[in-house]
């Protein structure tokens, strides 16, 4: 690994995402900087903010028609833009990877889970068949799945949503990564699953020291799990602070999502609503491609 | 609460019992639930997924027909089948507003269905009025539902339901796919409507926050039963006697590893 402890895993500045259309470009992120080191970095925004997008940008899982861009865009050392698709395949899975937001759709459904995560191992580590099993049941029983063998040997429709999270956790954690996106791994799940989901990746990220960038709309939650937040609107990141320091956001956009949000020990006749301020959507330069 | 004005409540279930599959596969959904809606009143069923909490919202609304025990609206029996007058009388807004409305068919056929099967007339001022009242420009009748957002489909699901002029709302986590500015748009939408037409309201969450905001009473349910029963007040103020209810409680706080090392189960 290259640089010391203090140096960040993933730099960006200025990254841009555009979708061609026939009406033109459509912008989806505009311009954001952030850096993420060996801590909980939440993301939070609405649907369409550009969460997601950035998320899948970092390991260059966009579409043909995206248009990526930015001034440094670097994964320990690494230049994400100048990579070639060999390099990237090297980068996608080993070094960072990728938890989705509904199992059920993102893990195979004619292979053994167990096959999946061990597949998932013996792609990155020269290693044979046992070994790789091994690793796997090894990988289940860390995500505490009570009977690692069964689980092993069923299929993703025979488990329920949070059995079906945790083998995805364990089938992205397996190679070990540097850094983990996480796109609502969470908001499938009940609240009780849910705490335990996260209390497995929290020890994760503390054991290995791993990197997370954690994309939720939920803004209770990314408050009470991650170390710092970036708030995304409309594809710039209008507020960043320290997760602890969310209930006290400056930007009107997270105060108008926080007000927004109904709370047990304060009751209200109605609920605020979120008035949007077409000035939060600053007038970007466009950068030539 | 509410209960003394009118001794006849808008719902009643007694005893319901709801399983699916056969012999060895055969699961309990709902085992022996009791509760009643007063009139004018809005009950919450508040639980985690399987506790069977939708299920008693798709046996209430005839969507399910593999059940038994007793159940009465309005103080009349109901039973397997439905009648025309149960569907004027009782309506219901579903989870997901982007696999609940017709994809081909614009908001104004969607509108005019229930008129139409209802045999109510006057349908130009009907449609015309429900979009009004659920606050969507006239314009959006003759479009289709992708070309509306999210939380515009959901008000147009809610137009659809109450363009009949039900007395009774069934409503299955109407807001939990939607973001939480949108779902507070809804949320003060649906008890705006609530207050005006004097409805009685059935409504599901996962979410202790929106069924505390929403209701005068709730009941908590976990793997098929009714744990305890809550007015909102109580729920607010953390009174909650049942270990189920208070785990849910504090899970709904935040992450807290040590809330979550603490988890157990109540099956």
């Amino acid at each position: 690994m290259t640089g010391g402890s203090s140096a960040p895993l993933l730099e960006v500045e200025d990254l841009r995402i555009g979708f061609r259309s026939p009406h033109g470009v459509v912008e989806a992120v505009r311009g954001i900087d952030f850096s993420v080191g060996r801590e909980k970095l939440g993301i939070v925004g609405e649907s369409g903010s550009g969460k997601t997008c950035t998320g899948r940008a970092i390991l260059r899982l966009l579409p043909d028609h995206a248009e990526l861009s930015a001034r440094r865009f670097v994964f320990d050392g690494t230049d994400l833009l100048a990579s070639s698709e060999h390099d990237m395949r090297r980068i996608r899975g080993r070094r960072i990877s990728m938890i989705m937001q509904d199992p059920k759709f993102s893990l195979n459904p004619v292979m053994t889970v167990g096959a999946q995560i061990a597949e998932a191992y013996a792609t990155h580590a020269r290693t044979n068949s046992r070994e790789a099993r091994r690793r796997a049941l090894a990988m289940l029983e860390a995500v505490r799945i009570r009977d690692p063998e069964r689980v092993f040997a069923a299929y993703a429709h025979e488990l329920s949503g949070g059995m079906g999270q945790r083998v995805m956790i364990a089938m992205m954690l397996i190679t070990d990564p540097d850094l983990l996106i996480a796109d609502e791994p969470c908001s499938a799940l009940d609240v009780t699953v849910q705490m335990q989901v996260l209390a497995i990746i929290d020890d994760l990220v503390r054991q290995r020291g791993m990197g997370l960038i954690f994309i939720s709309h939920d803004l209770n939650l990314v408050a009470s799990f991650c170390d710092r937040v970036l708030v995304m609107y409309g594809g710039q990141i209008v507020e960043s602070c320290a997760a602890a320091e969310l209930h006290r956001a400056a930007h009107p956009y997270t105060r108008g999502l926080l007000a927004a949000l109904p709370r047990l020990e304060r009751p209200v006749e109605e609920l605020a609503v979120l008035e949007r301020d077409p000035a939060w959507l600053r007038p970007q330069e466009r950068v030539a491609r | 609460m509410t209960q003394a004005a009118n001794p006849v409540p808008a719902i009643a279930v007694q005893s319901l019992t709801v399983s699916f599959g056969e012999g060895a596969a055969r699961i309990h959904a709902v085992k022996g639930v009791s509760f009643a809606v007063a009139e004018g009143e809005v009950f919450g069923i508040v639980g985690e997924s399987g506790s069977g909490k939708s299920t008693i919202l798709r046996v209430i609304s005839g969507l399910h027909r593999d059940w038994s025990g007793t159940l009465t609206v309005r103080g009349a029996p109901v039973g397997i089948r439905r009648s025309k007058q149960f569907y004027k009388l009782v309506q219901m807004v579903f989870q997901d507003p982007y696999g609940s409305l017709h994809p081909r068919q614009t908001v104004d056929q969607i509108l005019a269905e229930g008129l139409f099967v209802q045999g109510m007339g006057d349908r130009e001022r009907r449609i015309q009025r429900a979009l009004y009242d659920v606050g969507l420009p006239a314009a959006f009748r003759f479009r289709y539902p992708h070309q509306l957002s999210g939380g515009q489909r959901q008000r147009v699901a809610i137009a659809r339901a109450l363009i009949l002029e039900p007395r009774i709302l069934l409503l299955d986590e109407p807001t939990s796919s939607l973001d939480v500015s949108v779902q507070a748009e809804i949320l003060n939408l649906l008890r705006h409507l609530r207050m005006q037409q004097r409805l009685s309201c059935l409504l599901v969450s996962h979410n202790l926050a929106v069924i505390a905001h929403m209701c005068d009473r709730l009941a908590v349910m976990n793997a098929g039963r009714i744990v305890e029963e809550l007015d909102a007040a109580q729920l607010r103020a953390g009174r909650a006697d049942h270990p189920y209810t208070r785990q849910l409680m504090r899970a709904s706080k935040g992450y807290d590893r040590k809330t979550a090392a603490a988890l157990v189960s109540y099956d």
